[in-house]
């Protein structure tokens, strides 16, 4: 799913995030991405996404060479990622429904019948049914952040992105979180998890890559 | 298919894009108003214009040549003139004034009777009041048909009734050229009003834009509300246009009524018709969608997720 061959991220001012990592995640797998604050990690999900592109080496997303891929097919990579961040990301002025049914309105999904369905499953999954009509502000970090996983998971992609989705939860709403994108990837999405949350990754047993100035070490 | 997909984009970003001027609507009705009236100046002026044109072309019938005789052309040789200048085929009719009659309607209008009478001799000479006929009532034929009589030996001088009725053509197309002027300068103006307007909305949804772009819409999906919302502003910019100049055409018919009784003349007012009234508003829709192009072209690139 995911094929990263020899790729070196360097900033302007020559400071080196990632440098000559090679690693693959194959569909259906679950991993683990750690390292400390500026390792890495977010630079690698954006190369991934391709809000950043690699100084040198080679990227594939699902079959595609993301090197020669022109800016206007960016749009419909990400369609075939879902993406969930720490801060959420959700649209302050649209509410939880709106905010879920985007990505199918981007998509050019119409029929309002047909989205009602995908967003009300998409919310029942992380048990949000009944919150539709509330703004994001009304709603606690925890369920702001599920609202975010709703979002990431209505268009039914084949592979799942966060960025330190647990970052701001306490540890049984984090379990929880977690324990979602355990069920997702039962479901055969490929998941890439970015997580500075030792016990949880333990305790779930998948593998996982850790970055270290700029190098990746992958364990179990 | 693909075409009523592409019909139901733009109905999304049609509904999406009132949402956007309705939840922001002190700012949206202060954008409009101010296209609003910037577009009713020169409407108006151009409404005013329409009508002075109308009411010079009105007088354009009232091109009239006074033939003034020698002094010692007698009556029966300007009553011959007359009789023949009558079967040139570019006069349709002739007045004759003979230095008597001249003098009793001078008496009569003037008030000078007593100093007049005291004149042992009429010092007016015989008139030829010589209306152009139809299709010599332009400017070139009037002036080519005035020196052909200049050069008939009875005649002492020509004038030409019209010279003033040019004049006031010839400054009416200086006033034109004024107003299409302002009109593009204006136009200019509601091209940027939209404009920044439109920089201020990309500005306060930076983030819904980013999020967006981040879940994969296309530069497309982001652009178009923001064009429909402009072409909203130049719309009702044109309406609110459109009922400013009716409202002051409404104002000055009373006015100019009352002007031209006193003219004894039957000038009313024209009102903005329907065609006007469809440029307006087309115009305003125009330079609204135009106005958001420019500015979503130089300010919406510029966000991109991070």
């Amino acid at each position: 799913m995911i094929n990263f061959t020899n790729v070196t991220k360097r900033y302007p001012g020559g400071h080196e995030v990632l440098s000559n990592i090679s690693f693959e995640l194959k569909t259906g797998e679950m991993a683990f991405l750690t390292g400390h604050s500026g390792a890495g990690k977010s630079t690698l999900l954006k190369l991934i996404a391709l809000i950043e592109r690699p100084t040198s080496g080679q990227v594939t997303v699902n079959g595609q060479n993301l090197t020669k891929l022109g800016r206007r097919h960016i749009p419909y990579l990400r369609r075939q990622i879902g993406m969930i961040f720490q801060d959420h990301k959700l649209i302050a002025e649209r509410t939880v429904y709106d905010n879920v049914a985007l990505p199918l309105v981007i998509a050019g999904l119409h029929d309002h019948q047909e989205i009602g369905r995908r967003v009300r499953a998409a919310l029942d999954k992380v048990g949000l049914l009944g919150k539709e009509k509330l703004y994001p502000v009304r709603l606690s970090s925890g369920e702001q952040q599920r609202v975010g996983i709703a979002r990431a998971v209505v268009n039914k992609p084949a592979l799942l992105l966060a960025d330190e989705p647990t970052g701001n939860l306490d540890p049984d709403l984090s379990a929880e979180v977690m324990s979602l994108f355990g069920q997702f990837n039962q479901v055969g999405v490929t998941v890439l998890i970015v997580s500075h949350n030792v016990d949880l990754i333990a305790r779930f047993g998948r593998r996982t890559l850790h970055l270290q100035r700029g190098g990746l070490v992958t364990s179990l | 298919m693909r075409i009523k997909n592409y019909l139901l984009n733009h109905l999304y970003a049609l509904v999406y894009s009132l949402g956007q001027v309705s939840r922001a609507p002190l700012s949206s009705v202060m954008t409009v108003v101010v296209i609003g009236i910037t577009l009713a100046f020169p409407a108006g002026l151009y409404m005013v214009l329409k009508n002075a044109q109308r009411l010079a072309a009105s007088w354009d019938d009232a091109a009239q040549i006074s033939l003034f005789l020698k002094k010692d052309v007698s009556n029966q040789v300007a009553a011959k003139l007359a009789k023949r200048l009558h079967d040139r085929s570019d006069i349709a009719s002739i007045k004759t004034v003979l230095p008597d009659q001249a003098l009793k309607e001078f008496q009569r209008q003037s008030g000078f009777a007593d100093a007049l009478r005291a004149l042992e001799v009429n010092p007016l000479p015989a008139v030829l009041l010589i209306q152009p006929a139809a299709g010599f009532a332009d400017p070139v034929a009037v002036e080519r048909l005035q020196a052909a009589l200049r050069k008939l030996p009875e005649v002492d001088f020509v004038q030409l009734d019209i010279q003033w009725v040019q004049r006031l053509h010839a400054a009416l197309g200086i006033a034109q050229r004024g107003v299409e002027i302002l009109a593009v300068l204006l136009g200019l103006a509601v091209l940027l009003i939209v404009g920044n307007t439109i920089r201020l909305g990309i500005q306060n949804n930076r983030d819904e834009i980013a999020i967006t772009k981040l879940i994969g819409a296309t530069n497309a999906f982001v652009r178009r509300p923001f064009l429909y919302t402009g072409t909203w502003y130049g719309l009702l910019g044109g309406l609110i246009a459109w009922g400013l100049v009716t409202l002051a055409l409404w104002l000055l018919d009373e006015p100019v009524r009352q002007l031209s009784a006193l003219y004894d003349s039957g000038f009313e007012l024209g009102a903005l018709d329907a065609g006007m009234a469809v440029l307006l508003l087309a115009t305003g829709s125009l330079l609204g969608l135009l106005g958001s192009w420019l500015a979503v072209g130089r300010h919406l690139s510029a966000v991109e997720p991070k």
